[in-house]
Order: structure tokens, then C-alpha cells, then sequence
């Protein structure tokens, strides 16, 4: 496939279409995903995610020109939701990334989530390692924290940074959404409008209680107040970054959350590998059988699945073992 | 092509009225696509690299300054450049008739006056992109 030399040759064309390939999931998108992969491993992956309106798109902005500053070559990632009667999508995260047109060493791509079954964290994941194969240093990834699709999308990410505003409600938002056992930097924006400082103490009185992030290592999620609006404290949001960075790095975790990274990927493709073989083999027809037999109540779906499975040896030995 | 239209809506020019092209966003993406919305005060510049990094189908450009004939041509001459040839350009706005053929002539797809119904602008886009 010629789109991968063009892609690791710098090729932003290049880059823009194997991202909608892998979108579309076809095959060609895997054999691509295959050859990129000795070049991935280098970025380091950032997620920024929290309530819609916090002001992620806009920190995002001006976490990538703080970067820009630096010299650091940035991706990144915008998922919005689909809706899921229509499948349509409205992306409207780049109107606040304006500054960022005309860098050479910026790349912004707005995905939606699509109907992909838990497939959400997949293909971000994929978007991602193209990126990072392509050389971009950071990538930034949005998205709205709000289901648990979201949710799997910051898993994947090294460091996550969950954006809380004040005037959200009365709870904070992040609590409700399960978002700060996830959080490795807190970030408080908006610190312009009334509520910022109570905000930030209802974090903090929150991570005294224990509800710290993953349950692994010693890292506290410092708590940083930011006006993105006009960059107020964003160099300090990404001073905490690199900090965390350097926390992974010297911790070991870092290895641990590739290696755990690694291992949800490989039992995920594995999973829909041997389901589909296995469907294939069994054929629609047979399927259908059984489907209208379980509903008649002539036989039930978990004897229904054993029985498939002794029917089929390839499937039962990958199954079983 | 792509399973899922993609088209990109942007506004180009100094006005800063963005109503029209808002309402336009939401009657595409409710017709089943997916729409990049860029907001205000786009160069040619910006909207032919935005249209090459998101890989659409379409751009849907909403103009009422009356700039249409500088704006539009360097569009379609940036999309060109940028080996963006196949994506199609589609124009909501005043424009006068003696500029319409002008435009088509460029290689604009279709052009939409003021009241045209969101059903008609999103039944000729998907004509156009899906050739059916
Ligand atoms: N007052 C204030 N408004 C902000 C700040 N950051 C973002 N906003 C505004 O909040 C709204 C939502 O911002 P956006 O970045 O789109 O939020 P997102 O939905 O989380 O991506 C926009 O109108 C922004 O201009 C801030 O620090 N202070
Ligand atoms: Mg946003």
C-alpha cells in the first residue's frame, strides 16, 4: 500500500486518507496499521477530556501553540458524538483552533464516534498510532467525557487531562461523570468567572478522600486553574504534563500502561477475529436456526453456544484453551 | 469514497454572520452526514488545508460579503494545488446571475440563494456526492 511510505515521508494527504480508511475500517486500513507500527511508540499521547463547555477544544488550542513554542510538532484528535438517529455529526472543535491553521508542524483531525460497537477506543487508538508513526511528538486527544466509550478513549491515553469549569450545575462535573479516577492533571478553566476557586477545593477535598487516579502509583493529580481564553496558566497545565511524563517514565508505569495497553488491544482483535471466523463458518443460515429455535424456547442460548462451539473444533479449541 | 459523507462548512470573508451557515451544519448532519463546521473570518488558505487534513467530500461555503469573486476562485485554485481536485464546492449566498455561470464555469458544483430550503440544499449535495 503506497500510503504508507507517503505518510512516514511527511505527506499530509497521505495521512488524511489512511485516517478515513481506518474510519472505515476496511482491510486496507489493517495492512497499513501493520507496516506503521515499528514507527509508533515515540508520541507521547495526551487526553483532554470533561463536560461539554469546559473549554476543552479551547485549551487544546493553546496547549498546542504553548507547544508550537517549544518546537514540539502536535497532532490532534477531536471526537464528537454522533447522533445515533441519524448518524450524522456536527464537529465544531477546530472554529476554536483558528490559531493553529497554516503550521506545517500541526495536524487537526475532528472525528465523530460513529456506531462502532465499544469500537470507539479502537479506532481513536489507530487514529493515534498514525500520527505517531507520521512523527507528530504530542498528540492531544478530545473528547467529551461523558459515557464510558469516552471514558475507554482516555484509557489509552498516557496522561489525561479532565477540564472541569465552574457554573456547570451544583456537582461537579467530573465526579458525576467517573472522570476523576481517571484524571492524572486537573484542570479548573474558566478560572476568570465566579466559582473557580470553590471548584478547585471540591477537587481537592475529593482527592483527599481517596478517589486518586487508577489505583496505581503515588502521582496526585495537581489541580490547575486556567483561563483559555486568554492562555492564563496553560504553561503550568503543561509543565504538569511533562511532570507526569517524567513520573511514568521513571516509575515504570509507563511500560505497565503499554504493556496493559497491549494486552486490551490484542484480546480485543483476537475477540473479532475468531467471532467472525466463527460466524462465517457456522453461516448465516445455521445462525438463523438457532436463533428462531432459542426463541421458541426449544433449546436456550448458553446450551446453544456450547453446542456451536463442540460443532466447530477450530472454534472450540481457541475457545476453550 | 468513503462510507460516511464528510463536508466541510465554512465561512469565509470578514462578515461575521454565521446564522445561515449554522442552520445549513445542522440540516446536513441531521440528513445522516458528517459536518466540520469552522466558524468565522476563514481564509482560502485555511479552508483548503482544513478540507485536506478532515479528507471530505464537499465544502459548503456561506458568503454575503460580495467578495464572492475573489474568495471562491482562490478556493478552488488552493483546492487544485492541493491535489484536492475531486472535492466538490458547493456556495450558499447573494450571488448576482452574471456571476452564477462565472462560478459554475470555475467549477463550483451548485449555488444556493437566499431561502433555499435546507431539503433542497441537502438533496443536491447528496445528488452530487453520491451520483445517484
Ligand atoms: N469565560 C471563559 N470562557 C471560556 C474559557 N475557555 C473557553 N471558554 C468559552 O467556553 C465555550 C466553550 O468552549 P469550548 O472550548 O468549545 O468547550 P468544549 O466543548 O469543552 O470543547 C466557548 O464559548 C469558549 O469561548 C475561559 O477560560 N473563560
Ligand atoms: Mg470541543
Amino acid at each position: 500500500m503506497e500510503l504508507v511510505p507517503r505518510v512516514l515521508g511527511g505527506d499530509r494527504r497521505a495521512l488524511a486518507r489512511l485516517i478515513s480508511f481506518i474510519e472505515d475500517d476496511g482491510p486496507a486500513a489493517r495492512a497499513a496499521l501493520a507496516a506503521l507500527y515499528p514507527h509508533t511508540g515515540r508520541a507521547h499521547i495526551v487526553g483532554v477530556t470533561g463536560a461539554p463547555g469546559t473549554g476543552k477544544s479551547t485549551l487544546v488550542n493553546e496547549l498546542a501553540k504553548a507547544l508550537r513554542a517549544q518546537s514540539r510538532s502536535v497532532g490532534i484528535v477531536a471526537v464528537d458524538p454522533t447522533s445515533p438517529f441519524t448518524g450524522g455529526a456536527l464537529l465544531g472543535d477546530r472554529v476554536r483552533m483558528r490559531d493553529l491553521a497554516g503550521d506545517p508542524g500541526i495536524f487537526i483531525r475532528s472525528m465523530a464516534t460513529r456506531g462502532s460497537l465499544g469500537g470507539l477506543a479502537q479506532t481513536t487508538g489507530d487514529v493515534v498510532k498514525v500520527l505517531d508513526a507520521a512523527g507528530f511528538e504530542v498528540v492531544l486527544v478530545e473528547t467529551v467525557g461523558v459515557g464510558q466509550a469516552e471514558v475507554d478513549v482516555a484509557r489509552t491515553a498516557h496522561t489525561t487531562v479532565v477540564v472541569e469549569a465552574p457554573g456547570l450545575g451544583d456537582e461537579v462535573q467530573a465526579l458525576k461523570a467517573g472522570l476523576l479516577e481517571i484524571a492524572d492533571v486537573l484542570v479548573v478553566n474558566k478560572a476568570d468567572r465566579p466559582g473557580a476557586g470553590q471548584t478547585a477545593r471540591a477537587l481537592e477535598v475529593t482527592l483527599d478522600l481517596g478517589r486518586n487516579n487508577r489505583g496505581e502509583g503515588d502521582w496526585r493529580p495537581p489541580i490547575l486553574k486556567t483561563v483559555a481564553l486568554d492562555g492564563t496558566g496553560v504553561e503550568e497545565v503543561l509543565g504538569a504534563v511533562a511532570d507526569h511524563r517524567a513520573y511514568l517514565r521513571e516509575s515504570g508505569l509507563w511500560d505497565r500502561r503499554e504493556q496493559e495497553r497491549v494486552r486490551v488491544d490484542l484480546v480485543r482483535m483476537l475477540e473479532r477475529e475468531l467471532v467472525g471466523r466463527l460466524v462465517e463458518r457456522v453461516g448465516e443460515d445455521a445462525l438463523e436456526g438457532w436463533v428462531e429455535q432459542i426463541v421458541a424456547r426449544k433449546v436456550d442460548v448458553y446450551t446453544a453456544v456450547q453446542t456451536i462451539l463442540k460443532a466447530d473444533p477450530a472454534g472450540e479449541r481457541a475457545m476453550s484453551s | 469514497m468513503s462510507e460516511r459523507l464528510r463536508i466541510l462548512i465554512a465561512k469565509p470573508g470578514l462578515d461575521g454572520h454565521d446564522r445561515g451557515a449554522k442552520v445549513v451544519a445542522r440540516a446536513l448532519r441531521d440528513a445522516g452526514m458528517e459536518v466540520i463546521y469552522t466558524g468565522l473570518r476563514q481564509t482560502p488558505e485555511m479552508i483548503v488545508e482544513a478540507a485536506l487534513q478532515e479528507d471530505v467530500d464537499a465544502i459548503g461555503l456561506s458568503i454575503l460579503s460580495g467578495a464572492h469573486m475573489t474568495l471562491i476562485p482562490r478556493v478552488i485554485e488552493g483546492l487544485r494545488e492541493a491535489g484536492l481536485d475531486q472535492v466538490r464546492v458547493f456556495v450558499g449566498g447573494i450571488i448576482p446571475d452574471e456571476d452564477v455561470a462565472a462560478l459554475e464555469e470555475l467549477g463550483v458544483a451548485a449555488i444556493f440563494g437566499p431561502g433555499t430550503s435546507t431539503q433542497v440544499i441537502t438533496d443536491v449535495v447528496r445528488r452530487h456526492l453520491t451520483g445517484g
